[in-house]
């Protein structure tokens, strides 16, 4: 089995259907990217590999555990070895750069002493290029910082998948190059299982080893970069081409 | 079959479109109602299963009690203020002017002053908690909180509801002195009334039923104004405008809630 598999997963909230049948197989190690139109349920099925929402019907494998099944104190154990990075990084408005960072650590190794966890934070900060900004408050930085604090907040439990929810959006050239530079090092570095969902071509087929596009309710093609580059499915063309934007 | 759609065409419109809306808002009172009461078993579940938030629950109470205690006493000194005027005037033309101490004393201790500070605690900190965390789940912090393996219950609605669920009785009671005082002033003032006399027919009256239904009544008050509050920013979304759209709905639906809960309340109390 592979080490992550949407197995015939079903999910509608209310009336309004977002997957039917879906199925996708994540091999260990790779970074996917899972493109598609906005609202077309990209970031529900990040949502529903870590539990925060509940599929209809179908199985999600995780490391040979069916995510569906689990109860609250195995959803928390198996959400330890993920780093998810939010739309807007989702940072606590309320905390510093330093609380932020720190939180994930207090929450799954509460065992740890201040000193570790301040030695953990200044290096994740450091691995996002931001070794400075611990003690300032999120309000207080810009986009580009805001995604790279959120980021140094997604691997400060070395997790072993992260999870990239529209990672470049909205940000200028720069920034989107040392974010796509950033997935590609930490994949490099730590061997992570990264699954990246976007709606940015170019962004997806830098940081890429495969790509799977998510169209009409189900995963519509699965293939590498060339073989995406290169297919002749129409839906795939018109979307590489930039002429579908809401599918 | 002809008669069938006869009978459909005889319904007046407006007719179905009534009782229509009536089934339709039914239906959404009894799904608020549900999701209010999932809230509180969820609630409990945390207490019993998660460490219980010690700091947060200090930063509520400072947020909730402290920082509110001005203004619900210049409300509390105000409805003293006014309700002896109108007393005054309203005894006056019996020549009881002597009993203002006891009526008003009632009046406040029994009514108004838990009331009107439940109402001010859910304008100020209703809303506020409402705002803080609707625009927490617009901008998927609480989604985060979770997925960072936290309970968002435990971190955010806890000591929010625990806070408010104590504040508003103590609140209430600064509110239920100042009243008194303030009432005494004027009754001095405006009548041959003495203080000392206004204070002995307050404590002589007002008995420890009456100050104690009346304080009882606000742990509910605060309660309800803590879950709708918390349940209400957990409901909200589409961005900034689902935040200002949640937050009214908050205050509307916890003050409707305190005077509802006030009738009942109250008669309850009554049949000790
Ligand atoms: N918690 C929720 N409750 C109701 N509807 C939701 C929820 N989350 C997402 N949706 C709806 O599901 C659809 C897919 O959402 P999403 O996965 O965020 O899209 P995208 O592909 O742009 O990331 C959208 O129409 C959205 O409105
Ligand atoms: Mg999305």
């Amino acid at each position: 089995m592979e080490f992550i598999e949407f197995q015939n997963l079903n999910k509608a909230f209310d009336t309004k259907v977002i997957y039917t049948d879906l199925n996708l197989k994540i091999h260990k190690g790779e970074t996917i990217t899972i493109i598609g139109g906005s609202g077309t349920g990209k970031s529900v099925m990040l949502k529903l590999l870590l539990g925060l929402i509940e599929a209809d019907g179908g199985k999600i494998i995780f490391d040979d555990k069916d995510v569906t099944t689990l109860d609250r104190e195995e959803l928390i154990s198996i959400r330890g070895r993920f780093g998810m990075l939010f739309q807007g990084g989702a940072l606590f408005d309320s905390m510093t750069v330093y609380e932020n960072v720190a939180y994930p650590l207090r929450e799954h190794f509460p065992e740890y002493e201040e000193e570790k966890v301040g030695k953990i934070v200044q290096e994740k900060l450091e691995v996002v290029g931001l070794p400075d900004v611990a003690e300032m408050m999120p309000s207080d930085l810009s986009g580009g910082m805001k995604k790279r604090v959120a980021l140094a907040r997604a691997i400060a439990t070395d997790p072993e998948v992260i999870l990239y929810d529209e990672p470049t959006t909205g940000l200028d050239p720069t920034n989107t190059n040392r974010i796509n530079e950033l997935i590609i090092g930490l994949k490099k570095r730590f061997q992570v299982t990264s699954i990246v969902v976007t709606h940015d071509m170019n962004s997806a087929f830098k940081v890429s080893d495969r790509l799977a596009l998510l169209y009409n309710k189900k995963i519509e093609i699965v293939g590498s970069k060339e073989e995406i580059d290169q297919s002749t499915n129409e839906v795939v063309k018109k979307f590489i081409n930039g002429e579908i934007e809401e599918l | 079959m002809a008669d069938e759609s006869l009978v459909a065409k005889e319904v007046p419109k407006g007719f179905q479109v009534f009782f229509g809306d009536i089934g339709q808002a039914f239906f959404t009172g009894m799904g608020y109602i549900g999701g209010l009461a999932t809230l509180v078993l969820d609630i409990f579940r945390s207490l019993f299963s998660d460490p219980y938030p010690l700091n947060d629950t200090v930063k509520q109470f400072e947020e909730v009690g402290l920082k509110s205690t001005s203004l619900t006493s210049l409300i509390g000194l105000f409805t003293g203020l006014v309700i002896a005027v109108q007393f005054i005037v309203g005894l006056e033309r019996f020549g009881l002017q002597l009993y203002t101490g006891q009526i008003v004393g009632i009046a406040i201790t029994r009514e108004l002053g838990p009331v009107l500070t439940a109402l001010m605690v859910a304008a100020r900190v209703g809303a506020g908690i409402t705002a803080e965390i609707g625009s927490m789940n617009v901008t998927e912090q609480v989604q985060a909180i979770e997925a960072m393996g936290a309970n968002p219950i435990n971190k955010l609605v806890v000591p929010r509801v625990v806070a408010t669920t104590f504040c508003v009785p103590i609140l209430a009671v600064i509110a239920d002195i100042i009243g008194i005082l303030g009432a005494m002033v004027i009754t001095t003032l405006e009548t041959e009334v003495g203080g000392k006399y206004f204070l002995d027919q307050v404590t002589d009256t007002v008995q420890m039923i009456d100050f104690g239904s009346g304080i009882a009544k606000t742990f509910f008050f605060g309660f309800f104004i803590g879950i709708i509050a918390c349940y209400q920013g957990l409901q909200t979304r589409g961005g900034t405008e689902g935040v200002g759209r949640s937050t009214t709905l908050s205050v509307v639906y916890s003050s409707i809630c305190i005077f509802v809960a006030d009738f009942f309340l109250t008669k309850l109390f009554l049949t000790f």
